[in-house]
């Protein structure tokens, strides 16, 4: 996944759990949980439907790379793709 | 003959306003079937009947606001039941004289199921002439209402399964969740399905700030004044009434903390636990094994619950707080209750509660760990003798076996009623919560 579908998806994901969000204005070094108000559930939804995206578990011990926009679209970027498909490309 | 009656949606309710009736007249009803619309001062609730039978007669009109345990309707039980003599209800106020604050807010102040349809039907609240009480938009006045349907009508939005999200974006969207068809595979309506039917839908909301998707945030003054209020005399009530005494304790969440990370690699992601999960399991068995602050002051005495039924406090967005209640909590696995929180929470804020959600608690527990405060020196619910409260899951220094290490810690408190019981029986339900929080695999 590119960076910006990766942002797409991260956006996407922000507005089904905070629908009067505003994400694409949101800059990369902007904490989520503290911009967006977002609670542990928000939280839990938020990785419930990036997992569901990606197609692979986020783990608790990935929620540090989930903190700010910037953060988060790369940690989407680099695990979506698969080191295989990095090399043939 | 079994009478329907004004349920008690929460210890701060005295009297609750008719918004609407989903049955008429003859209808056969079973019990857990959505049958009216309440509004209590605080939200606008769905109540279920807990009968089987058919309603005789309606006794309250739709605008009328009668106290608690007043009858709504006769319901027959089964066939052959003949219709008895009823009294009539004791409203309040009624019809002649409404409440008195409801602004003429117009649609703000329709029930969530009139709401519903106006959006399905693409319908413009605030421009459909409304015959209630205080320009209340009853579903009557909604044009092309389909015809009356008899049978379990309550149940018909159940036909379309959908998520949450995707109920309220159709809904502030115009979408009639039926046309739009699920996407995924699992036959359920996503909000990503309803978003791609946005895009593409002529009369959808082109602005996503005015859609009311969290009514909690958009609830106009007066629900939020009225809250305030309701809040206010229970919670005045309680400090008048109940001699209250305070106790807290700093609990090691070490081994609970290594668990539920644990479990969390195991679970699916769908069903991730918060450490929530396991402070209200804890506290759920606590109680039980501490009956003496689990139950009611009633008449002079405690009345102990058999059951241990944890009200939940939930922080709305826009101010003021919802008590749902988790029932029967010792008997449920930490998962079931991680569900059923997480569920109740959700529904909380979307305006979407149940009058099943909101049956006595036994117990309350309030968890203030979202704000960073250390700890929280709760007000009693009453007839409630007790409210456990939770703090923030906080990196300390702690000695163990006299070392010093740094352990993710929570205060623990404890607000009782010094009629009902002593420190001691405080004391030992913080010890039980501590104990048990050591050892969570056994919750």
């Amino acid at each position: 996944m590119k960076p910006e579908q990766a942002r797409a998806v991260l956006n996407q994901a922000l507005l089904d759990i905070v629908p009067d969000a505003l994400p694409e204005a949101l800059p990369d070094d902007a904490d989520l949980r503290q911009e967006l108000e977002l609670d542990s559930l928000d939280f839990v939804e938020l990785v419930e439907r990036l997992s569901a995206r990606l197609g692979a578990r986020i783990e608790e011990d990935d929620y540090p790379q989930l903190r700010t926009m910037g953060s988060a679209v790369a940690f989407l970027a680099g695990r979506s793709e698969p080191a295989a498909r990095r090399r043939s490309s | 003959m079994p009478e329907f009656r004004m349920p008690s949606l929460g210890a701060d309710m005295t009297a609750g306003t008719l918004l609407e009736w989903l049955v008429h007249e003859g209808d056969p009803v079973h019990r857990g079937d959505v049958v009216a619309v309440v509004d209590t001062d605080k939200a606008a609730i769905e109540v279920e009947c807990f009968e089987d039978g058919v309603v005789d007669r309606l006794l309250v009109q739709p605008g009328q606001k009668v106290p608690v345990g007043a009858a709504l309707a006769s319901i027959r039980a089964g066939e052959g039941a003949v219709a008895a003599l009823e009294t009539g209800p004791a409203p309040l106020e009624t019809a002649a004289a409404p409440l008195e604050a409801p602004a003429p807010a117009g649609p703000l102040v329709t029930s969530p199921l009139v709401r519903r349809l106006a959006a399905e039907r693409g319908l413009d609240l605030a421009a459909v002439p409304a015959t209630g009480t205080g320009g209340v938009v009853h579903r009557r006045d909604l044009p092309q209402a389909p015809a009356p349907r008899t049978g379990r009508v309550a149940h018909r939005r159940e036909s379309v399964r959908a998520s949450p999200l995707a109920r309220r974006l159709a809904a502030a969207g115009g979408l009639d969740l039926a046309e739009i068809g699920p996407g995924a595979k699992d036959g359920t309506v996503h909000a990503a399905d309803v978003r791609r039917a946005l895009a593409g839908h002529p009369t959808a909301e082109p602005t996503r700030a005015a859609a009311p998707t969290r009514p909690a945030r958009t609830a106009p003054a007066a629900r939020g004044e009225a809250m305030r209020r309701a809040i206010g005399e229970l919670m005045e009530r309680s400090n008048r009434e109940i001699p209250h005494y305070y106790l807290t304790q700093s609990v090691d969440l070490a081994a609970a903390m290594a668990w539920l990370h644990q479990r969390n690699r195991e679970l699916p992601v769908t069903q991730r636990l918060l450490p929530a999960a396991l402070l209200l399991a804890a506290t759920a068995q606590a109680a039980a094994q501490v009956p003496q602050l689990n139950g009611h002051w009633r008449d002079g005495g405690f009345a102990p619950s058999s059951t241990v039924e944890l009200g939940t406090v939930v922080s709305l967005r826009g101010g003021g707080i919802l008590v749902p209640v988790v029932h029967d909590v010792a008997n449920r696995s930490v998962v079931e209750l991680m569900a059923a929180a997480r569920d109740l929470a959700e529904r909380a804020r979307a305006g979407r509660l149940r009058s099943s959600d909101l049956r006595p608690a036994s117990l309350t527990v309030s968890n203030l760990g979202e704000q960073g405060v250390d700890s929280v020196l709760g007000v009693i619910h009453p007839p409630q003798v007790a409210m456990v409260g939770f703090g923030t899951v906080q990196e300390r220094p702690w000695a163990v076996d006299g070392l010093l290490g740094v352990r993710p810690v929570v205060v623990v408190s404890l607000a009782a009623d010094h009629r009902a019981s002593d420190g001691a029986v405080g004391a030992r339900l913080l010890h039980r919560i501590d104990r048990l929080l050591q050892r969570p695999e056994e919750l």
